[in-house]
């Protein structure tokens, strides 16, 4: 049975360069100028699982992104990796929401590009972390939900999905019926690099655009969007103290071993 | 802010560490607001339990108690709590963020259409804008930064909590609270995500529990200290573990990676070697009761963390830090 499968993905600064993030004292405003964007990691195997999902079963594969209009470069490199077709929720209305607000974007943005059978997600974002957006996008699309995903196989006749399920000290066997959100660990495969061809292809590939209309008309209320229909604010941010003196133990490797093993039996820690 | 919630999550039908963290710190925000703290326990069995949260200070426990909550189940436990949370009507709900705790949060909080602020490590009461609220605080950007969150309007307030890093109390049998059995009120429509079995690959515990850790970067790995690594551990009594590059590479199982996206440790004794300390990293293991650093980068931020600090070249330190322990057996 082919499968209608959406996987939502995210454009964040670039983790590696997290260090380079600073923060102005006066304004306690985030500087993170001069960071290039890139697709969250996580993201990018979602986006693999959808392509083997579609490879072994038939179907679709649909990208979706909420965020500013470069965020199309995310949706143009899964469809460079062979997805499908791509839609970019994009409106001012959208900005400043925390995950509760951005939940409910994605679903209305969902509905409106179509009837899908699955969505895949990363189970989290390097920038926000929380990884509280899928089970709350499941809740908005009043779907069940599989969260720590790292094996999915689709029944035969596409009704359920039997996920291995990471938990701490192992896993759990979760069967789940579909439709269903499900937001999948980095360890699930290894993704594809798009090769020339793809990028070539990406380019004829539809990108549609999805902003705060459409997302009223799929049945969700202005008040509900972007900072309005956020109920967590920022309220600071502040640069972590957690400075300690250090005593640095000098001298050759043996002496300062000796040295050290001297200090921790001294402070009782051996 | 009267009245505060804790989910208290039990595995193997026994309360989960973080459960306990959490009660503590739920009852000093009780004492400052004048408030008191309640839990909940689903499960099969959950009355041993109930009798734990009441002597870490819950004045009422309530017991959902069914075979088929045994094992986690999503939708069933997302109902029961939003029904739960309807009825006590709390004006804070805490629970823990193990990766379940980090499942059923969220959906509970947009089911409620209220706010939820995940993986806190600390929570404290400020006034903001004139009105006593809780702020929430979260390592931001990969532990870069702290960001203290609220949730102005809406109640309750929904945190979990990041495992190992708030202090537990101590239990007190003098204590008294009522244990309320609460039906589970579930049918088949509740298990549209059913979970069938737990499988267990590796003791996690273990790390928890460790008394002293030794945990390996990337230029130690690098430096060839797969086997150094094992052999000081095993020196020392400790239990390994490593940085975020150490477990891409292969060297250290996802289970025993510290940092933001890993785990969090406060061991007796922490010791860091070939890792430069990068914030997310240096955030697993920052509140230790002790903190050695080893590297080869005498300037490395890892020495701003540690009470203790050698650099020098790793493959000549070990083997006499090795040496000099065995020496001394």
């Amino acid at each position: 049975m082919p499968l209608n499968i959406l996987v939502c993905i995210k454009q964040v600064p670039d983790p590696e360069q997290f260090d380079r993030i600073t923060l102005d004292p006066a304004t306690g405003s985030i500087n993170r100028a001069g960071i290039p964007p890139v697709t969250n990691p996580v993201d990018r195997h979602a986006v693999e699982e959808a392509l083997r999902i579609r490879e072994a079963s038939g179907g679709t594969v649909a990208v979706l992104t909420m965020g500013p209009p470069q965020a199309r470069k995310c949706l143009e490199d899964a469809l460079a990796m062979g997805a499908d077709r791509g839609v970019l929720l994009c409106d001012m209305a959208f900005a400043g929401a925390d995950t509760l607000a951005t939940a409910a974007v994605l679903a209305a943005g969902i509905r409106s590009a179509g009837d899908f059978d699955l969505v895949l997600c990363g189970n989290e974002s390097v920038d926000g972390a929380t990884g509280q957006v899928p089970a709350q996008l499941a809740e908005a699309l009043g779907w069940p939900r599989v969260t720590y995903a790292r094996k999915i196989e689709i029944a035969k006749e596409a009704a359920t999905a039997l996920v291995e399920r990471e938990i701490e000290e192992g896993f759990l066997r979760v069967e789940v019926r579909l439709p269903a959100v499900i937001a999948v660990v980095k360890r699930i495969n290894r993704y594809r690099l798009p090769t020339i061809f793809g990028i070539l292809e990406a380019g004829k590939k539809e990108i549609i655009e999805v902003g705060c209309a459409a997302c009223e008309c799929a049945g969700l209320v202005a008040e509900a969007m972007g900072l309005a229909g956020s109920p967590t604010r920022v309220a600071g941010v502040f640069q972590s103290h957690r400075k300690r003196h250090v005593e640095m133990i000098g001298g050759e490797p043996k002496e300062a071993a000796r040295g050290l093993i001297r200090k921790l039996k001294e402070m009782d820690a051996l | 802010m009267k009245e505060i919630l804790v989910w208290a999550e039990l595995r193997d039908g026994r309360l989960t560490g973080v459960a306990l963290e959490i009660m503590k710190k739920a009852l000093d925000l009780a004492t400052l607001s004048g408030g008191r703290v309640s839990a909940v326990a689903i499960g099969r069995e959950c009355r041993e339990s109930a009798a734990e949260l009441v002597a870490h200070g819950a004045e009422r426990v309530f017991v959902v108690e069914d075979a088929r909550l045994d094992l986690y189940q999503a939708d069933a436990f997302t109902k029961i709590l939003c029904r739960l949370i309807g009825e006590i009507r709390p004006g804070i709900v805490l629970m823990g963020g193990t990766s379940v705790g980090a499942d059923l949060a969220p959906a509970v909080a947009a089911r409620l259409g209220t706010g939820l602020t995940a993986h806190c490590t600390d929570l404290r009461i400020e006034a903001i804008e004139g009105l006593d609220q809780l702020v929430m605080v979260v390592p931001g950007w990969r532990g870069n930064m702290m960001v203290k969150i609220v949730c102005p309007e809406k109640r309750p307030v929904m945190a979990t909590i990041r495992p190992g890093v708030m202090e537990r109390g101590r239990p007190e049998p003098s204590r008294e609270g009522e244990i309320v059995a609460v039906s589970p009120d579930i049918d088949e429509k509740d298990f549209r995500a059913r979970t069938l079995e737990r499988v267990r690959e590796s003791e996690e515990s273990a790390l928890e529990q460790a008394k002293i850790i030794v945990s390996g970067g990337f230029g130690f790995y690098e430096a060839g200290g797969v086997a150094l690594l094992d052999q000081l551990a095993r020196a020392l009594g400790a239990v390994t573990a490593g940085s975020r590059p150490a477990c891409d590479a292969g060297w250290v199982p996802e289970s025993r990676m510290i940092g933001q996206s890993g785990r969090t440790v406060s061991p007796d004794l922490f010791i860091s070697i070939g890792a430069s300390g990068a914030p997310h990293y240096t955030t697993g293991f920052a509140k230790s009761k002790l903190i050695v650093a080893i590297d080869k980068n005498p300037k490395a931020p890892v020495f701003d963390i540690a009470d203790f600090g050698v650099a020098g070249d790793l493959k000549e330190i070990i083997p006499a830090l090795v040496e000099e322990l065995e020496a001394k057996e």
